[in-house]
């Protein structure tokens, strides 16, 4: 199937068809969750990774992202933070359906941004000087990179293996990659600054789920009072099962 | 059309510490007082509940708290010759916007300047003469010493509930404190707050190489406090999320439930929220200040008649609504003339990484915004300037301020950004990792200003206002001269690896550095080089007040929120004391 895919690009509503995957995982027929579902379709990496979401959770559903755009955002943040024996990664935790909110919501549509022109190119100390909201950066440079993807690979992004994606973000990394419509590094580091974002933020947003990132670092969560233990715990290790802010109401 | 209001005696334009203060001590006059705000109203109880208030997504990478930029920014470039561009994101520094403005998200490092740092040209010359200072270098003095503010600093720090330890007791020198501070009346309000592993091992660093530490002065309350007016102060939580964050626990001293409220219980005073000051409208002959306008939330104008007015805005927001306005004489580059913008100057925050042995458990989330562990050894003019070649120093700390993980996943260099290799880096530093930071002083220079921009308005029409500014070479001494110091102390404490935090390069508007901005409206004795007289009062327009620090006249290495609430409380003396009983101008010129 995903040789299918790679040949194909673009012909299947993948998200459709992800919506089949997980309407047949509700049955038990594959392994279920959104992140598992997905890894179970495609073989891709990971696939032994345990289930984060609970079995009863459906396929994400996208407020923001189309289906192409989805993909991408999925495949890209399963690269950017795999799952591994270190921690969870990006997808199971829910880093897909945190971006799509987030392009969705006032941050995403610029709500506090000037962005009124005229429109010059600075320096780099100067900062952002695009036209282009968070939104509009976003889905733009998905189709910037889709097409380069296709025309080198003859795939969408998140139909390639895994060392291929790697491939890839290291050259846009790297600028190696000049896309045609959006900056390599503004759209880069907002996708992968998006990324850690998700997967550090408060569960409230639809990343970190299971506050699974934070217990990985050792952060034990955002209830705490630490007045009595600050001298207590002078280099010693401190954690306890966190709490986060949907915990805590 | 704007609808014209009824008369007040006196309008002040920001509700943060400055505008605060001055409504809180004004307000018992019975005079009819309106403060206005851009932001909205906050209180403690709906604003910064927790555990919603624990949120940093909204508060440290949304910026709840912060200036909407939509509505107003500036535009920037490093030096005159280039195009200055609109500041479209937050980065560099942010200022506040709602009651309490900047006040409800400091960290609360409170500090008293030294004598040196109020009188830095005339200190300067004494000990090394005028042939050190470099020509672009507009260095001048306060119009006013330590000792003619302490008694403001000594009440600020009551109100506040600041944590402390005195190391110049009435001139007397105490170990622990900081020696080299000013000589204060009295001990701090509360002791200091406790030290995290790395303050320890900080202090002991800083001991064995022969300096001076002591605990940073914290508005983080150490234990549960009443201020003098009668306002409770909780204990600090350590809880992490003080920066950038409003307090829950009303243990991090903020204008919006202690100075505010208690002006609002005055029936004379009245809190105008979500209203945009556009301008201050002055008489025909452009001497006296008759009203200002401003917008309401609907966007509908009003004009609001006033005998006084007290700008008490942040930094930009002061010096935007004085040029805007036409009062003072703009500072003009080119001719090297003009009051109104001279004399910007920021802060530098350097110094450097340290990554401890693994084991090491820094807990960095066991934090308050002040809680740190300092030393001015190489701060004020305790540097030998003439042996350095720089003027000016820096504080040299370590502290634990919070450790919520978007911001805090620092790698160890060579980690990759991403990846599996990345995962395993950051899980590895997040318990070891601290800076040992260098708070250096900034120089006002005849390049680095603020004026209108030709080019861009904001959504409301007004020009912009637009920063011209670059480190120049005396500060990139300072930089590198702290910046060893850091990493000698950073080894001493026992760091594995040492990293340098900054190349020397130009000053970028993108990073987060610090929201120590100062300058534009500067006060002094000389009409030529200064904007408002010792008394704060604009030279030009005598109904018109500024406080804040866009009065000083250049930056120190160490906070601004001590002087700036002992100007205002000073302010509030003068318009009661002189101002008031004769409306004119307190100095000739």
């Amino acid at each position: 199937m995903a040789e299918d895919d790679q040949a194909t690009p673009n012909l299947v509503n993948r998200r459709a068809l992800l919506r089949l995957v997980g309407a047949s995982a509700a049955t038990g027929v594959l392994p279920p969750g959104g992140a598992a579902a997905e890894n179970a379709a495609h073989g891709m990496h990971g696939s032994d990774a345990k289930p984060a979401a609970p079995a009863d959770e459906a396929v994400p559903v996208y407020e923001f992202l189309n289906g192409d755009e989805a993909a991408f955002i999925e495949a890209a943040v399963d690269t950017f933070i795999p799952a591994d024996e270190v921690g969870p990664g990006a997808l199971e935790l829910g880093v897909a359906t945190f971006i799509d909110r987030q392009l969705n919501s006032g941050y995403g549509r610029g709500d506090r941004m000037y962005l009124q022109g005229p429109f010059i190119e600075g320096t780099p100390e100067q900062g952002y000087q695009l036209r282009m909201t968070p939104s509009e950066l976003i889905r733009n440079g998905i189709l910037d990179v889709n097409a380069y993807v296709r025309a080198k690979y003859k795939s969408t992004f998140d139909g390639l293996s895994n060392d291929d994606r790697v491939a890839v973000l290291t050259q846009l990394e790297r600028v190696e990659i000049q896309l045609p419509t959006v900056p390599t590094p503004y759209f880069f580091y907002l996708l992968l600054d998006l990324t850690m974002q998700g997967y550090f933020a408060d569960p409230l947003y639809g990343g970190n789920k299971g506050k699974a990132a934070w217990k990985m670092i050792g952060f034990p969560g955002i209830g705490a009072m630490y007045a009595d233990k600050i001298e207590a715990y002078r280099n010693k290790q401190y954690m306890s099962e966190p709490m986060s802010i949907q915990d805590l109401l | 059309m704007a609808t014209k209001l009824k008369p007040v005696d006196i309008a002040i334009v920001g509700l943060g510490w400055a505008g605060g203060i001055v409504a809180k001590e004004l307000a018992a006059t019975g005079l009819k007082i309106v403060a206005f705000e851009r932001g909205g109203p906050r209180a403690t109880n709906p604003d910064f509940m927790a555990p919603q208030v624990h949120d940093e997504l909204r508060y440290w990478r949304r910026h709840e708290l912060i200036q909407n930029l939509r509505k107003e920014t500036l535009t920037f470039r490093n030096d005159p010759s280039q195009l200055a561009l609109p500041m479209r994101q937050l980065g560099s520094f942010l200022p506040g916007e709602g009651v309490g403005g900047a006040g409800t998200h400091w960290s609360g490092l409170h500090w008293r300047w030294t004598e040196w740092e109020h009188k830095m040209y005339s200190g300067t010359v004494a000990k090394h003469g005028k042939g050190i200072i470099p020509a672009d270098m507009n260095l001048q003095d306060w119009p006013i010493d330590y000792h003619e503010l302490e008694t403001y600093y000594d009440k600020f720090e009551k109100v506040c509930g600041t944590s402390g330890k005195a190391g110049n007791l009435q001139g007397k020198k105490i170990d622990g404190g900081n020696i080299f501070e000013a000589p204060r009346a009295s001990e701090f309000p509360n002791p200091p707050l406790t030290q995290s592993h790395g303050m320890v091992l900080f202090e002991k660093a800083a001991r064995n190489l022969g300096y001076h530490p002591f605990p940073v002065p914290a508005s983080n309350a150490s234990r549960a406090y009443v201020n003098p007016d009668g306002v409770a102060l909780g204990q600090c939580h350590y809880c992490g999320f003080c920066t950038a964050y409003g307090c829950e626990a009303n243990a991090k001293a903020s204008p919006h439930f202690t100075v505010i409220p208690l002006a609002q219980k005055n029936p004379n005073f009245e809190a105008r929220t979500n209203s945009y000051v556009m301008k201050v409208n002055l008489d025909s002959r452009g001497k006296r200040a008759v009203s200002v306008t401003y917008l309401d939330a609907g966007g509908r104008e009003f004009e609001q008649p006033a005998d006084l007015v007290v700008l008490a805005a942040y930094v930009f927001g002061n010096v935007h609504l004085m040029l805007h306005s036409k009062i003072g004489k703009p500072y003009d580059y080119q001719r090297n003339t003009g009051v109104v913008g001279r004399n910007y100057a920021y802060q530098s925050m350097g110094g450097v990484a340290a990554l401890f042995p693994k084991g090491t458990y820094l807990n960095p989330f066991m934090g308050a915004g002040a809680l740190g562990t300092w030393i001015d050894d190489f701060n004020s003019d305790n540097p030998d300037f003439t042996k350095l070649g720089f003027i000016g120093g820096g504080g040299i700390s370590t502290g634990n301020n919070g450790g919520a993980p978007i911001s805090r996943r620092a790698t160890a260099p060579g980690a990759p950004r991403w990846g599996a290799g990345w995962k395993k880096a950051v899980v590895e530093t997040y318990h070891r990792f601290a800076s040992v930071g260098n708070q250096g002083s900034v120089m006002s220079y005849r390049q680095n200003y603020l004026d209108l921009d030709p080019t861009y308005t904001d959504s409301f029409g007004r020009p912009m206002l637009r920063l011209t500014f670059d480190w120049q070479e005396n500060e990139f001494k300072q930089m590198e001269y702290a910046r060893g110091i850091c990493g000698t102390i950073a080894k001493e404490m026992g760091a594995e690896q040492v990293l340098s935090r900054r190349e020397r390069g130009r000053y970028s508007i993108v990073p987060y550095q610090t929201t120590h901005n100062t300058g534009g409206t500067v006060f002094g004795d000389d009409p030529r080089t200064s904007a408002l007289n010792k008394y704060l009062q604009s030279w030009d327009v005598s109904n018109v007040f500024v406080v804040g620090s866009s009065a000083f006249p250049q930056n120190a290495g160490r906070n601004p929120t001590g002087p700036v609430g002992a100007l205002a409380y000073r302010l509030a003396d003068t318009l009661k004391e002189r101002y008031l009983q004769r409306p004119e101008r307190l100095v000739d010129v």
